[in-house]
């Protein structure tokens, strides 16, 4: 490929819906179920926990 | 020393990828639960596996590998899947995609959700989410070259079902490009 070519016009018209829809979700906030998983997953392991 | 050793677990850095691991589940799935259990799973099965992980490596990639494992495996179990993507297209798109140059959101998403699960993953890792080739081929635990020819099989098929083909690409850019856009876009009917 040769090296300075831009990026054509469809290919950015594709890339750019492409990160639309991974944004989407990506900027939602993180649902409270994952970080209480991951604090339950925390206790387990430190059974000495205070 | 005291027992506290609050030396950073490294664990604690799986929260930061919480987002990019759920918009990675939702390109695979197409679908918000299903995502949510897969990033569940994901993240019980990163949790126990911790030690396998190589320290300053790239985290991201490695959660990325075991939700896509986990995806794959699962997915082989219950072969209920829908095989039949371009009747799913047909009953889907039902209008055209608008012809100013801009690609409905609603339009494309449809579109992306028939492709081929391994042509969604390389498109959203490399398309999106900032993977390199390198990168996404290790996540995927391919060669390079097939990450190259899965994005490049991905981006024609969409463009052939958004219908934003060489006519509409005229519009959009000048006569040079679309001769390369076009050929580059012919989809392959056979290899000669």
């Amino acid at each position: 490929m040769a090296q300075n070519q831009p990026k054509s016009s469809l290919e950015e018209l594709i890339d750019d819906n492409l990160r639309k829809v991974y944004r989407q979700v990506e900027d939602e906030a993180v649902p409270d179920r994952f970080l209480a998983l991951l604090d339950q997953l925390k206790q387990q392991e430190d059974p000495h926990d205070k | 020393m005291t027992n506290e050793t609050v030396a950073k677990d490294p664990r604690d850095e799986i929260v930061e990828h919480l987002p990019a691991l759920r918009a990675f589940a939702v390109s695979l799935t197409r679908n918000g639960s299903q995502a949510d259990d897969l990033v569940q799973d994901t993240i019980v099965k990163a949790w126990k596996n911790f030690d396998k992980f190589q320290q300053g490596t790239n985290l991201r990639a490695w959660l990325f590998t075991i939700l896509r494992n986990t995806f794959y495996s699962a997915k082989r179990k219950s072969r209920r899947e829908v095989a039949d993507t371009d009747g799913l297209l047909a009953s889907t798109l039902a209008e055209k995609p608008h012809h100013d140059g801009r690609l409905a959101m609603v339009d494309f998403e449809k579109a992306f959700a028939t492709l081929p699960a391994e042509q969604r993953e390389a498109l959203i890792l490399v398309g999106a989410s900032g993977f390199s080739y390198e990168e996404a081929a290790e996540t995927c635990n391919v060669a390079v070259g097939t990450i190259k020819s899965r994005v490049n099989r991905g981006r024609a098929r969409l463009a052939e079902l958004l219908d934003v083909g060489p006519d509409q690409a005229m519009e959009l850019t000048d006569a040079p490009t679309v001769a390369v856009v076009a050929s580059s876009m012919q989809p392959r009917r056979g290899i000669v």
